[in-house]
This record gives structure tokens, sequence and C-alpha cells, in this order.
């Protein structure tokens, strides 16, 4: 019997979706000729827990985002409205590879639009 | 200008803007401004984002019972900020067998906002300034004059997810103008009407590509010929940042005295 899916976690495939997400962003950007000069010095394996945990607590999943705010971690880093939509496509590449439905990814791109003030041109 | 959309079409995408989000920019309107077909947008058409340029090529055509209209131009957008745009519009008369042309150059500003991320809807103002180059049916119909300028106010928003899990787009101009027939038929005349005209859009994406919708334009009847409003069903496929085709059909009831105008509109926006 499958577990009733309640939370938006759960209909992207609980922890094996997101982390399958996740892993699918991470080899994205690590190809990615636009983007990957802000991820150079970052620690991967830290960048991908803190995402996976922040994905997991936006879409009402069984985790609590303790990690630095948007605004700390992406100051000085002068992104771009570019770049940003940039990883958003590759954010849907990820879910598109990763089998998410069309109505399901729209409403985790949903969920990560207010981020946007707290990560871009600052 | 079927030959720049070829090239469009043919070159890399090499100096392409594409900082905005695909389809966001919506689709080229027969004035020459972003928009749907009919009603221009808060959109500034093309990728452009905040730090870069765009230039897009469009040509549409429209085939009702009574007359075709042909529009070609372009846009280019500067910065997320300014819209230019040129439009030439051929609106031929088959009985008369004889055509009227008309030029418009637009200049589109956003005030606030951005069409997905903003809380509050993205709000532009833009101006049309239009130039009948064959006075000769206008004046006979009496129009005041053979040019004018349209103000509008657009606002847009696309609300991610909203029906259902799909993303909704809406969008809702007033626009201040004289037109007849959108300027095919002069400006202004013996039965002037309200010079403000409310017009609305709305579509829903049935993916990242592909948009049905509907538009509303009100009109002014300047002229006592029963001008109608105009609407409008279309899907656009928005495939890739290069390219989008909309297919519409047209309902644009009754156009100097000839009643039911109705037809298929094809579209093609090419983008740089």
């Amino acid at each position: 019997m499958q577990a009733p899916q309640n939370t938006l976690y759960d209909k992207l495939g609980g922890e094996a979706g997101v982390d399958g997400i996740v892993s699918g962003l991470i080899k994205q950007i690590g190809q990615d000729k636009q983007i990957f000069h802000y991820f150079a010095d970052a620690n991967i394996s830290r960048f991908r827990t803190h995402l996976t945990t922040h994905l997991c607590a936006i879409t009402d999943g069984p985790c609590q985002y303790t990690g630095d705010s948007m605004t700390d971690i992406h100051t000085g880093m002068k992104i771009t409205e570019k770049d940003f939509n940039h990883l958003v496509d590759l954010l849907i590449n990820a879910m598109n590879l990763e089998g998410i439905p069309h109505r399901i990814l729209n409403q985790l791109i949903a969920k990560l639009v207010p981020l946007r003030v707290s990560i871009i041109y600052i | 200008m079927f030959r720049l959309i070829v090239l469009v079409f043919v070159s890399t995408s090499l100096f392409a803007a594409d900082g905005k989000l695909l389809a966001t920019p919506g689709v080229s309107q027969v004035e020459g401004s972003g928009g749907g077909g009919l009603v221009p947008w808060a959109q500034l058409a093309g990728y452009a984002s905040q730090d870069e340029i765009a230039a897009n090529a469009f040509c549409s055509q429209a085939q009702l019972s009574d007359f075709r209209l042909r529009s070609c131009g372009a846009q280019l957008n500067l910065y997320d900020r300014v819209e230019l745009s040129v439009a030439q519009q051929n609106f031929r008369i088959n009985a008369l067998d004889t055509s009227i042309d008309q030029n418009i150059v637009g200049i589109k500003t956003r005030l606030y906002g951005d069409l997905v991320y903003s809380k509050w809807p993205m709000l532009s103002l833009g101006m049309q300034y239009k130039h009948l180059k064959d006075t000769a049916i206008a004046d006979s119909l009496g129009a005041k004059d053979t040019s004018g300028v349209d103000w509008y106010l657009a606002a847009s928003k696309l609300h991610l997810g909203a029906i259902a899990g799909y993303n909704l787009f809406w969008n809702v101009t007033a626009r201040r103008t004289e037109a007849n027939e959108m300027g095919i038929l002069g400006f202004g005349g013996p039965n002037q009407d309200s010079r403000l005209q409310w017009e609305a859009s709305t579509a829903i994406f049935f993916s990242r590509e592909l948009a049905l919708g509907i538009e509303y334009r009100q009109k002014p009847d300047n002229l006592g010929l029963k001008e109608d409003n105009w609407s409008d069903f279309f899907v656009a496929w928005l495939p890739n940042k290069s390219l989008s085709i909309t297919a519409a059909w047209l309902d644009l009831g009754t156009i100097a005295g000839a009643k039911d105008q109705k037809g298929p509109y094809f579209s093609m926006t090419g983008y740089f």
C-alpha cells in the first residue's frame, strides 16, 4: 500500500525524489559554463545537504532547515537576474529528468519564488 | 521582413538574450508591442533580463471573411526596462481589391515588478504612434485625423501552479485611444466615443511551452459604423527562447459595416 500523498514533498517522491532532484541539479551545475563559477569554491557535500533539507522544509516535508539564511549565503555573490533564471532552468531540467510531473514542478517553483529577493543583486 | 525572420530561425542563438524564463515575455501583438495577439501586455517583448538587450522580429496574418490583415515588425528590449517597437500593417479589403497601410512605432516602459517574481502584478506604461499611409477610406468615412497616439497602462501576472498545478496568466490593459479599427479607418469621427477602452487576456500553460488563452479588446465607435469589440481564442507554442508560434481564432465583429468578421490568425516571432 502506498502512503497518502499529502504534502508537496510527498508528491515530489519524498526523500528519494528530492535527493534525485538535488543530485541532478548538482550534476547540471557541474557541467554548466554560465553559472558554475558561483559554485567553484563551494563545499559540494555541504551544499547538497543544505539544499536537500531546505527543499524538504519548504515543501512541508519532515525536515527543518537550520542552515544560513538566503541573504547570508548570497551576499557578495552579485548574482544577476539572468543567472538566477538560468539556475531555475537547470532545476526544471533536473526535475524533468527525475520525471516530476509539470503540475508538481510548478508548485515547487512557486515555493521558491519568494526567495529570489534575498538571492539576486546582493 | 519574412527574410529577417528566416534569418532568426537559421541563425544559432549565439547572441540571444535568454535571461527570462521560457514563455514569460509573451508573443507579438498586431500593433507591434509585446503582448498577446490583440492586446499589449505589461511584459516587454523578448528574453532580455535587467543586464541584457534583446531584439525580436515578427509577422502575423489574420484572414477574415472580407478582409486580410498582415502585420510585420520588430521590437528592441533594453534591459527589460524599455521596449521599442515598429510595425507595418497591411489591411486588404477584398471587395474593393485595395489595401490600407499603416505604420506604428511604440514605446513601453516597465514601471514595476516582474511577471513571475514580484508580489504585485507587473505594471507597464506604453504608447503607440500610428500613421495611416492610405487615408482615402478613413477620410471618406468621416475620420477626423489620419494619425493618432494610443496610451496604455497594462498589468500582468503569472500565478505558478494556480489552477490544479497549471500556471495561470492574466493581463488587464486600459487604453486611451481615438483609433477606428486600430487606426486602419483613421482616428476620431462624428460619433466621438469614449477614449478609454479596456482590454484583457488570460491563459493557462498546459506545459512550459504551450499556452491556451483568450483575449478581449474593447473598441470605440467614433465613426458610427457599429464598430465592435474584438476577441480571440489562441494557442501559443514557445518551444525555446528563439521562437514562438501563435494560432488563434478571431472574432472582430463588424468592420466598416461588414458583419461577422471572423477567421484564423497566425503569428511567428523570432528572438535574437
